[in-house]
């Protein structure tokens, strides 16, 4: 009994923390170029609500998963022409684009509230899983092999790649310089302004897809600001990760059952909250305070392994300006 | 010919001004697209809002409603970023705010209290709260080094939920997500209280928490112009090395700062409470506190003209409660803020068409003394 409620937290963990964990990378490589982008959580709802209509209008959930990518990575353009080009602030910048995913997917998104017939993306059984011996039937398969999504797998299959792509290809390199060093980066010969446009672009397409598994995949729904803070958690799990996709994964599955925790306590007759649902409310707080909580936990590490933001992270660069 | 941004060396004064004015106009003409979208003729849509917000009746005090919480908020949130502190928790310390003054409104005092030691007491309590809430970003940057931007944020659904789970739990009256509503000794005074005396003022909202707004600006104003704790907040903000060496106490500077900063938000709470819902209720804010960083900044960081930009927003917020669907208020709001951090650029640098030097790009953003 107990063993089959830690089976259902841990896989319903995985299974609602791949929208934030896909939120996570997309931040993680943009800020790992410099780039600080708040808007995440307005990328996230462009591309909730995007790939919901289009998934709807043309019955087919991947056309609705790529459209979504792409309406997070043009919106995020928005945001890379004002700190890029511009030099804006970046903080207000990453507001200003939460405030105009927020209001331009409530004004859209009119229309899809009712629906509820929307193609999903389809879950993935791994059926050999169940026949391997002992923790097979008992572990494996239900953890994984039974009911977790295509995305769920996308997602595992994603985090080799960007910590690969960022730690040993040479295109990362630039990446990585231009986080870090962007003057030297820009000394030999790397265009600064170029790629950075290109990775806050690719936080973009994260953060679409990470809005699509949500509407199409974890709560096949459109409802306004359904997004409910993930994109900021996602923000905050870039920070608690070091800025590294594997601990990025770590983090987004905890907080993915910690977001899923409040209703499967609720479902337990001995606790207070099945009887009171108002008690419920505060259950409804531990994803946010277990945000803080993971923040003073991994300040703390990052002052003592002198861990920290890309150099460069948040600062326009402008050639041949003190502090670039 | 391409185009090159070199940094300014003197902003002329009439700059800044011109380049926010331009910007909003960019901004209602980029509105201008999601208003036709959703069947409004853009033209009717913003002579209606501006008319409903400005120039009828009963506009000026009913906009001057709307402004006080964003003065309040904004002009918290002003005090924290000028310190380059985003606190972006407003919301969550309105929320507290307000909180805290309906649980002395209604549970904590007597109805029978007096209406000065009533309302004094609301006041304390409102700061207070929202000062507990911003200080808690404050204490954890200061001492942990921990992100104040997200921590705040957290805060904020946290609030949300501590303000649910009391007006469906122990406050609950009657309807779903309401408290009872405030003895009249918990109300602020409204000008139309004054209507026997003055026949003109019948009908009018405006309340005390207008005051409240001008007072903390002005007194922020003077700590900013001409105490020492406005030039550290200033210098903090621009280099903290170089503040931390001239030996100012960082760690003690934000957490006073965001303890003030929360306290203000609390007070737009408070005064929201007390001066128009007149209970608790479930969102009872649409977002002031998300605004206030708005008017804070379109404002410049500048307290006096947070008056001016909050009761600017305020009419905004009038005249757009009547603009479906709901969303467009908020989207319009991000393209303005958009559109101000663009104006900035132009203040700080100069734009030109160039043609492409034949020397070397070591030269290339060299600033000369020309112009």
């Amino acid at each position: 009994m107990e063993l089959a409620f830690l089976i259902n937290i841990i896989e319903a963990g995985l299974r609602t923390g791949t929208p934030l964990l896909f939120a996570t990378l997309g931040e993680l490589i943009t800020e790992r170029a410099g780039v600080l982008n708040l808007g995440v959580e307005g990328m996230m709802l462009v591309g909730a609500l995007a790939g919901f209509a289009v998934a709807y209008g043309t019955g087919n959930p991947w056309i609705g998963v790529l459209v979504a990518m792409l309406a997070g990575g043009v919106i995020s353009l928005l945001h890379a022409f004002v700190s890029i080009t511009l030099r804006g602030d970046q903080v207000v910048s990453g507001l200003a684009l939460t405030f105009v995913g927020t209001g331009l997917t409530s004004v859209l998104g009119a229309p899809y509230v009712q629906v509820r017939d929307v193609p999903r993306l389809p879950v993935l059984p791994v059926p050999f899983l169940y026949d391997i011996p002992l923790i097979g039937p008992s572990i494996l398969w239900p953890l994984f092999g039974e009911k977790q999504n295509v995305i769920f797998f996308i997602g595992l299959l994603l985090v080799p790649a960007v910590w690969f792509w960022i730690e040993r290809t040479r295109p990362g390199l630039q990446l990585r310089a231009i986080g870090e060093k962007p003057a030297a980066a820009d000394a030999v010969g790397v265009n600064v302004g170029a790629l950075r446009y290109f990775y806050v672009f690719v936080g973009g397409l994260f953060a679409g897809l990470a809005g699509a598994s949500l509407s199409l995949a974890i709560t096949p729904l459109w409802i306004n600001e359904m997004t409910a803070g993930q994109g900021w958690i996602a923000v905050g799990l870039v920070i608690f990760a070091g800025w590294n996709p594997w601990r990025a994964l770590m983090g987004a599955y905890i907080f993915g059952a910690l977001r899923r925790l409040p209703l499967d306590l609720q479902a337990i007759a001995w606790l207070p909250f099945a009887s009171n649902p108002i008690l419920g409310v505060w259950l409804n707080m531990i994803p946010y305070l277990f945000t803080i909580l993971a923040l003073v936990f991994s300040s703390r590490e990052a002052i003592r392994k002198r861990l920290g933001a890309p150099a460069a992270l948040g600062i326009p660069y402008v050639r041949g300006e003190r502090g670039a | 010919m391409q185009l090159k941004i070199e940094p300014r060396l003197e902003t002329p004064r009439w700059l800044p001004i011109v380049s926010i004015i331009l910007a909003l106009i960019l901004a209602l003409m980029i509105g201008a697209i999601p208003l036709a979208y959703g069947g409004l003729d853009p033209i009717v849509a913003y002579t209606q809002m501006f008319r409903t917000g400005f120039f009828e009746t009963y506009s000026f005090s009913d906009t001057i409603v709307k402004a006080t919480p964003l003065i309040l908020a904004g002009l918290g949130v002003t005090i924290a970023f000028r310190m380059r502190l985003w606190n972006i928790g407003a919301e969550g310390q309105l929320f507290l705010g307000a909180w805290a003054a309906t649980g002395v409104a209604l549970f904590w005092l007597p109805p029978t209290t007096p209406k000065v030691v009533m309302l004094a007491a609301m006041t304390l309590a409102g700061f207070a709260a929202g000062a507990v809430w911003g200080a808690i970003p404050g204490v954890l940057k200061a001492k942990l080094g921990v992100n104040e931007i997200i921590s705040s944020l957290m805060l904020t659904y946290v609030a949300v939920e501590f303000n649910n789970y009391f007006v469906y739990g122990p406050w609950a009256a009657g309807g779903f997500g309401l408290t009872a509503p405030f003895p009249r000794t918990a109300w602020f005074p409204r000008l139309t209280d004054f209507g026997d005396i003055v026949p003109a003022f019948r009908g009018l909202t405006a309340h005390l928490g207008i005051l409240y707004g001008i007072i903390a600006a002005v007194i922020l104003f003077i700590i900013f112009k001409y105490s020492k704790w406005g030039y550290e907040l200033k210098v903090i903000g621009d280099n903290p090395d170089a503040a931390r060496y001239a030996g100012m106490n960082l760690a003690r500077t934000i957490i006073l700062t965001m303890i003030v900063s929360g306290g203000l938000a609390g007070l737009a709470g408070m005064s929201e409470v007390a001066g128009v819902v007149h209970r608790l209720q479930e969102n009872f804010s649409p977002g002031y506190g998300f605004t206030a960083i708005i008017v804070a900044w379109l404002a410049r960081l500048n307290p006096l003209a947070v008056i001016v930009v909050g009761y600017l927003f305020g009419g905004l917020l009038v005249g757009g409660d009547a603009i479906q669907p709901a969303g467009i208020p908020l989207l319009i709001q991000g393209i303005i803020l958009f559109c101000v951090i663009s104006a900035d650029t132009f203040t700080r640098y100069r734009i030109r068409l160039v043609q492409p030097a034949a020397t070397t790009a070591l030269t290339e953003e060299t600033v000369t003394s020309e112009g």
